[in-house]
This record gives C-alpha cells, structure tokens and sequence, in this order.
C-alpha cells in the first residue's frame, strides 16, 4: 500500500489533464452557449471558428520567431493570442454580415439557420486546409514543464513523478481569467446585462430600447474571443490539426447540453463534466490501483473501462443520458 | 416553361455533362459516375424522406451509411475458418448480455419507484453487466484477432449472396436510427442534429477499433461481387468476340461490361425506392408528415401523433442510407472504415438534398448525380484553376508550390458555397416542392 504514490499518479494521468482538458472544453462551451442564447442556433461552425482562430494564431507566432520575437519561458503563441482574436472578430462580423443577418432579417427557422452554419463550417474548413494544409503543425516553443516528471522524483524522492506541463499551467491560468472577465462583463456593464435580457426576452428587450444589431455584434465579438483562446490552447496543449477542431464538436456540445444550452455557467461546469468522465473511463487505472492493493490483489488487466478511441462515445453517453432524464440540462438551460 | 419540361432538361443537362465526360476524358469514369450518382441519389431520397417530408435534421448519414458497409462484410465474406470455434460464442454471448445489462435498466427504471434504491440497484446492475460484459468479451476477441492475424483475424461473415446484404444494411441503420429516434425525437430540432452527429462518429469509432468484427483499419478487402469478375471476363472467348464485335478491346469491354450491371442493379434498386417515396409522398401519410412538418402544434391538435410519425420517417430514412452504404461497399468491394468522413458522407449528401430541391424527389435525384458530378470534377477544375493562377509566376515559388498542393482542398469550399448560395438565393432548389 502506498496512497501517496497513488496520488501523485492520479493528479499526473487524472486530474491535471482533466483539468486542462476541462478548461478548453468549457471555453468551447461558452461559446457554442453564448450564440445559442443570443442567436438561438446551435452553430455547428464553432469547432471550424476555433481551427480558424488557432490557425490564425499559428501563422503569426511563426511571423514572430522569424522576426526573433519570443516570450523566453512562455509560447510565442500568447503575443500572437491578440492578434489572432482580432482576425477572427474580422472574420465571424464578416460572416455575420453576408451569411447570418439575411437570416435574422427574415425570422428563419433555427434549423435552417443550424444547416447554414453547415456550410460556413465546409467553407471555414476549406479555407483552413487551403491556407495551411491538413496536417500537423507544431508551434509551441518555450519551456516545456513548470514541473518535470524527474525533478519532481528527485525533490520528493517519490517512485511516482508529477510532471505539470507549461501549455496546462497557461491554459488553467487562462481559462480563469477569461471566465471571471466575462460573468464581471455580463453581470456588470451595460452591454452585458443587455446580451441577457436580449437572451431571455428578445421582445420585452426591444421594448426597452435595446439595439439588437448591436448585441448580435457584441456576441459574435464574444464568441470570436472565446473560440481562438480555446483553439489556441487546445492546439498548444494538443498539436494542431484542423480535422481534430471539426470532432472537437462533439464533446463541445455536450458539455453546452449537460449544462444547459444557453447558460454559460452550465457550460463550465458541462465542460468538467465530460472532460473528467472522458480521462477517467478511458485511463487504464491499473498504474494506481498497484499502489492502492495490498500485493495480492494487483489486477492483471490494465483496467481500463474502454479503450481510447472511445471517447467520443463517452460524451455521447453521457449526453442521452442528459437528454432521457433532463433535457433542459443540469443548470436550466433554455429550450426553444 | 412548364414544370415537365423544365425537369426533363435539367436532367437532360445533366446526362450531357457526362456524355461530355465520357468523350473528353473516359467511358469508364463517366460510367463510374453514372454509377455513384445513383448511389448518392438514393442516400439523397432517404434524406429527403426525412429532411424535405418531415423536417427532420439528420447530421449522421456517414454512421448509417458505414453500418450498410458493414452488412455488406458481415453477410458476404465467407467465414473465418476456426474463428467462431474460438471466440464466436463469447462475442455473441457478451453482446447479449450487454444487451439484457441494457433492458434490466430499463425495467428496473420502469418498474421500481423514483428514490435512492432505484438508483443504486440501476447503477449495481450498469456496473455489474458491463464487467461481465468486458470479461467474457476481451479474451473471445483475443482468440479470434489471434487467428492468421495478417489476413483475417476477425470473424468474418456468413458467406451469403453479397445482394443480400442490401437490405441487411438497411435493417442495421434503421435499428440504429431507432436508438437515436427514441432518445433525440420529441425534444428540440437541434438535439437530434447533435444525436445523430454523435452516433456517426461512434459508429465509426466501433468500426475502426473493434478488429474481431470488421479488422479495423486493416480493411477488409474481396468482398464478393453480384457481378463477374473482369479476369473471368476476359477468359471467356464468346465476351471476347462480342466485344471485338462492337470495336472493343477485351480489357476495356470487361471494365465497362462490370460498370454497366452494377449500374443496372443500382437503377433497379433506385427506382424501387423512387416510385415507394412517390407513393409515400402522394398518400394520406404523406399528406399528415408534410402537415406536421408545416404545423406541429396544429397536426397534434388535430389529434396526429407527431413524435411516433417522427419516429417512424427517421427510421425509413436512415434505412435507405444503410442500403446505399450497403451497396457502395458491395460495388468498392471492400470496407475501408478510415475513408468514413463527415464532410464527405453526411455533408454532401445534405448540399445532394438542398441543392436538388428539398420535399421532391425528383430534385434529390438530380442534386445526387449534379453534386456528384460537381465532388468529382471539381478537384481537376481546380488544378487547371490554379495552373492559370500560377501560370506567370516563377516555377520555383514557394507560393506556386503551395497553390498547386491546396487545390485538393477546393472541394470543400466548393460545396459550402454552393450549399450557401443556392439557401441564399433558391432556398426551394432546383426542382421545389409542389
């Protein structure tokens, strides 16, 4: 029995994944609420506007180590991180103007508009692989651990060693300051209340003398933000791949349904939801549950519940379980 | 222009495209086109079943059509000598008991009132089923992956007429469609997109990943055909005399020969399902879809039950996607689970629906053949696009080089305009509703 040992196997393959992972699924999330609240569609673009805003994120962290630009320990990606959200404000008030608002205009069924953010995504993904290929790409540069495996064996004189990688720190790190800036802005400031009184009353929000037009573009503004910090990060902690962006969906919106479309804090805590249920149903337990047992007992098999190439499957699960038993999600969500 | 006329030279254009590529590039690719565009037809009439007389979006072809590859390996390969001696019984013997694991759930939740104790005895038997499930699955599926893992190592299928398999095909999506059906329909439009978008990817996930069943990414390849083989062609002199007979070459006659009976087949089959959609569509249960579509609040008012109707053209739907699948695999002859993507299966098939004209079946038909048409040149239009693009720059630019290399990418963005357009600008298509 060594319960020490089994804890720091179960925060280094377990919790701090899980956690990051949360983190990138939350931010996706958030997004993928924010539009259906406002907007009221489920925009399957989402997963392709964050390959966009990483690539755009990509192709200027490059630009910058050519110029000789870095950040010393941390990613150059973080100085591109600003930029890349500008282009991709650019890019979803661009698509807004001459896709979405024709739409708005004419009062369209949701389902409609849910097939034309289809083909923004087909375009959006197009152009991803036309600009930069299908495969591969790597830019993270930096130090890679805040805590390496080793050190952490060699400080602690543990058998079992913690490493914290730098892209997990950054994304933890940054998934909770955009979080707090957002509830400050959505609670606090004048936009922000008009974006949730437009979301739960969009006539009783005219009335009052919002500008509707105004808090779509705050919105879209918003959702631009969150899908490239999301991108940007999960391609760092990841790799980037823009076919990865497009499966990304799945697990995105079951995190929004588990916690309540259109509520963004259900939208975190789905995000935790999934992403701890993926980490823990597909990590073979075995690692710990050696230190766990007395010696007898060791179990053969790795014990792991599936294999990981399900963990799609995992999310969906738990998705028709939300939907069979509550399907307005865990935090009330919105249902149309 | 009356609608009749109208239809018959859009059609007409359309076999002018491929008569155009039958000249200037081959008969067989031309053939090869006549031959997929029927598929694609038919995958775009279940679509339309659903999406244009029900209004119900489906984001998971892909998984419905793949589940139709599979019946295509499951009942045309023959069986794995020795592997279900080894592990067959297992495997069958796990998949039933996840099976009971599953209907125990539901009794007991059916059954017991809501509390604490129902939870705890619907979580004991989840838990339980799923080891035992796991323990009798892992060391079958061991046994038969062991078996000649090179060439086989999986259980193979029945060994029947592959033709068979078309239905069979039909029948597992439907099943899947029922799962999904039950869970998603009822509740938001949106939901069932999301569903449906799920069980594509784990179907193909399961194809991918369980070897004893469809040998993974190593492919199962030599499924039978319900045509000749071109070899055996090629051996038989009168064929070889015939063909001579029409100015042909052995080889080239065989390959077009095979063509020409998979077309055949196909276009018996496609017509089968047109003229049952036509009556489907022109009937009172036509009638109370489309009436349900248009009004859901008034069709259950008038006493219609919408989530049972619902449930119903989403199954029929999704079977005629399977049949499709179960088709493509028979005429590819092999099933390669790695090449199921989205954009491809589902995608292209929603741009077929919308394009074509959704609520009429005829518009399906003509948007399967002109997108097909359009998915497969339109990566050589690409290529000559960019050829005159790069045609002034310098032979070693980074830039020519990279041009040349995306423009496989196109098609994408090709088929997303044409989606955006035609929504835009024709929302009823080329053929709309009448």
């Amino acid at each position: 029995m060594d319960l020490l040992n089994a804890l720091i196997a179960f925060l280094n393959y377990v919790f701090v994944p899980g956690v990051a992972y949360g983190s990138q699924l939350a931010l996706g999330a958030l997004g993928v609420t924010l539009v259906y609240g406002i907007l009221r569609f489920s925009n399957f673009a989402h997963g392709d506007t964050m390959a966009m805003g990483a690539m755009s994120a990509v192709l200027l962290t490059w630009l910058f180590q050519s110029w000789g630009i870095s950040l010393g320990p941390l990613p150059t990606a973080l100085l591109a991180l600003p930029f890349a959200i500008g282009l991709t404000i650019l890019l979803l008030l661009g698509t807004d103007r001459v896709v979405y608002r024709f739409y708005r205009e004419k009062k369209a069924k949701p389902v409609i508009l849910v097939i034309v953010s289809l083909g923004v995504t087909f375009i959006y993904n197009g152009v991803t692989r036309f600009i930069i290929g299908a495969d591969d790409q790597n830019f993270l540069d930096g130090e890679r651990f805040i805590i390496s495996a080793r050190e952490f064996k060699t400080a602690t004189g543990l058998e079992e060693g913690l490493s914290f990688k730098t892209t997990q720190g950054i994304t933890i790190i940054t998934a909770i300051i955009v979080v707090a800036v957002l509830f400050w802005f959505l609670n606090r400031t004048r936009a922000g209340k008009s974006m949730r009184a437009y979301s739960d009353n969009e006539d009783l929000a005219l009335l009052s003398g919002i500008n509707p037009e105004r808090v779509v573009m705050i919105t879209w503004m918003i959702v631009a933000g969150l899908a490239t910090i999301a991108g940007v990060l999960y391609g760092l902690d990841k790799s980037f791949k823009p076919f990865t962006y497009f499966q990304l969906l799945l697990p995105i919106f079951a995190s929004a349904i588990v916690g309540g479309l259109g509520n963004p804090l259900g939208a975190i805590a789905g995000g935790f939801v999934i992403a701890f249920s993926e980490v823990t149903i597909t990590y073979a337990w075995k690692k710990i549950l050696v230190y766990m047992m007395p010696e007898s007992l060791e179990p053969s098999g790795l014990v792991q519940l599936l294999s990981t190439d399900y963990k799609f499957a995992v999310s969906f699960v738990i998705l028709l379980i939300v939907l069979l038993f509550k399907p307005t999600g865990l935090f009330k969500g919105q249902s149309v | 222009m009356n609608a009749t006329l109208k239809n018959t030279v859009l059609f007409g254009i359309i076999a002018l495209l491929i008569i155009y590529v039958g000249l200037a590039q081959s008969w067989n690719s031309a053939l090869l086109i006549i031959a997929m565009g029927l598929i694609s037809s038919i995958m775009a009439l279940g679509v339309n079943l659903q999406w244009g007389f029900a209004g119900l979006f489906n984001v998971g072809i892909m998984g419905f059509v793949a589940l139709g590859g599979l019946a295509a390996v499951l009942v045309g390969m023959p069986p794995t000598e020795g592997a279900f001696a080894a592990g067959g019984f297992g495997v069958v013997g796990a998949l039933v008991l996840g099976a009971l694991t599953i209907f125990a759930t539901i009794l007991v939740m059916r059954r017991m009132a809501p509390g604490w104790r129902r939870n705890l005895v619907v979580i004991a038997i989840l838990v339980a089923g799923f080891f035992l499930f796991r323990g009798l699955l892992d060391p079958s599926v061991e046994r038969i992956e062991a078996i000649n893992p090179a060439e086989t190592g999986y259980l193979g299928g029945l060994g029947l007429p592959v033709l068979l398999a078309w239905p069979v095909g039909g029948l597992f999506a439907a099943m899947a469609a029922w799962i999904i059906g039950k869970t998603a329909l009822g509740l938001r439009s949106d939901y069932l997109a999301i569903a449906t978008l799920g069980i594509a990817e784990i179907i193909i996930a399961v194809l991918k990943n369980e070897d004893w069943l469809t040998r993974g990414v190593k492919n199962v390849i030599g499924v039978p055909r319900p045509v000749p083989y071109e070899i055996d062609l090629q051996n038989t002199p009168a064929f070889v005399e015939r063909a001579a007979g029409f100015g042909f070459n052995a080889v080239e006659a065989s390959t077009l020969w095979v063509k020409v009976l998979y077309i055949g087949l196909f276009a018996i089959v496609l017509i089968l399902l047109m003229w049952m959609s036509q009556r489907a569509l022109h009937s009172p249960w036509g009638r109370m879809l489309r009436a349900i579509r248009d009004n859901e609040v008034a069709a259950e008012a008038m006493g219609k039950d919408v989530t049972a109707r619902h449930l119903q053209v989403f199954i029929l739907g999704s079977a005629i996607c399977g049949i499709a699948g179960a088709m493509m695999t028979t005429m590819d002859s092999q099933l390669t689970p790695g090449t199921y993507q989205p954009l491809r299966f589902t995608f292209l098939i929603w741009v077929m629906v919308i394009v074509g004209g959704s609520g009429n079946n005829f518009g399906a038909v003509l948007g399967g053949f002109l997108i097909w048409f359009l998915w497969v040149q339109v990566e050589p239009m690409g290529f000559w696009l960019m050829n005159l693009i790069t045609s002034g720059m310098d032979l070693n630019s980074p830039l020519r080089a990279h041009l040349l290399e995306s423009a496989s990418h196109m098609r994408l963005l090709t088929m997303g305009l044409v989606l955006l357009l035609v929504l835009r600008f024709s929302p009823r298509g080329l053929i709309p509703e009448r």
